[in-house]
């Protein structure tokens, strides 16, 4: 336990740097990105024909920005269900990336706990919970609950709003509503960058992990891109790091 | 205020497969110790994820390179770069964003 000064004046707030409501709390700065990236989502969605009802059901039970994205683009043009889910599989294999990074902090848990944990993880969620991570050394169920929970309720908002409001916005990009989601990653890249000061090691990782991922994308398909930079990028920032 | 049955399959199937690699890693790799180079590997790995994603949605466009000339999308990146860095707020990096491009297409 740290030595805190005496600003303890609400006692439900002391020692509670890892509760639910903290984790409510540091969600809080993400939302407005999450309200514009589901917005635009959900503007997306309706265009692409999907009724509100078939939204909800997007949001709530897919809940993946991006692949909610591609879904809404690829019923748009016809595409087959089995294609359609194959592409998201492979757009989402980064998931695991992404909890296996976070496994270490939720090993005490048991599987069930840890499932609960996984299923409402997002890029966004994580960058938070990673971030937070590299700060305090550890990261709270309770905290992570919180975050999670947050963000996904305000995601099912955002993705509603969107859909009502997108019978009368038929062009999204005309209101930079598309850069939303490149705008936020470009966010949590640098304040992941920025938190853990391996600036060399970390700025060579992204610059290859960039070079591969057009490559990949361009020779082969973007999904594979994302995997086959996010890999070989990793493994040479490890390498690095013992050569150090 | 429907849901067709093709489209419900659509969406059963893509949660399905969403919800695995989400859930899988943090399930099993709890139960088996992580070795130190492989902790030092997942360590790189939310900066490599993050950089591969943007460089997608910057260089890439249905499966092409984006010419760099005609790249609006690259020119608004630079004030939200910028506007991260300085702020070290989502928020207001995604706000810059979302401007930046909104006025890049009113001026080209």
């Amino acid at each position: 336990m740290k030595l805190e000064s005496a600003q303890g004046d609400l006692p439900a707030a002391q020692g509670s740097d890892d509760s639910f409501l903290r984790g409510v709390k540091d969600c809080l700065p993400t939302l407005l990105g999450y309200l514009s990236i589901g917005f635009a989502a959900g503007v997306v969605e309706k265009t692409a024909g999907l009724s509100i009802a078939e939204i909800a059901l997007l949001s709530i039970i897919l809940y993946a920005g991006s692949a909610q994205f591609i879904a809404a683009g690829m019923i748009a043009a016809g595409s087959t269900i089995s294609g359609i889910i194959i592409t998201i599989l492979f757009v989402n294999l980064r998931h695991l990336l992404l909890s296996a990074a976070l496994s270490p902090y939720f090993r005490h848990l048991t599987p069930f706990r840890n499932l609960l944990i996984g299923a409402l993880l997002t890029d966004e969620t994580f960058g938070v919970a990673i971030q937070a991570s590299a700060r305090k050394k550890n990261i709270s169920e309770k905290w992570m609950h919180g975050l999670n929970i947050t963000a996904y309720l305000n995601w099912i908002a955002a993705n509603l709003a969107g859909a009502y409001l997108g019978q009368w916005i038929t062009n999204p990009e005309q209101w930079g509503l598309d850069f939303a989601l490149p705008a936020m990653f470009i966010g949590l890249l640098v304040l992941t960058v920025m938190s853990r000061s391996k600036y060399i090691l970390d700025i060579t990782v992204g610059g290859i992990s960039i070079l591969i991922a057009v490559g990949i994308s361009i020779l082969w398909s973007p999904s594979m891109g994302v995997i086959a930079a996010t890999v070989i990028a990793s493994t040479i920032g490890m390498v690095m790091e013992k050569w150090k | 205020m429907e849901v067709r049955p093709d489209i419900f399959l659509i969406i059963v199937g893509a949660a399905l497969v969403t919800f695995i690699p989400r859930v899988v890693p943090l399930m099993l790799l709890s139960r088996i110790t992580i070795p130190e180079w492989g902790m030092r590997w997942l360590n790189y790995v939310p900066v490599a994820v993050m950089s591969a994603l943007i460089a997608q949605e910057l260089f890439i466009e249905d499966g092409r390179f984006q010419t760099l000339s005609a790249n609006v999308e690259l020119i608004a990146a630079v004030p939200t770069f910028w506007i991260a860095v300085k702020t070290r707020s989502l928020l207001g990096t995604v706000i810059t964003g979302i401007l930046s491009l909104m006025l890049l297409r009113l001026l080209f």
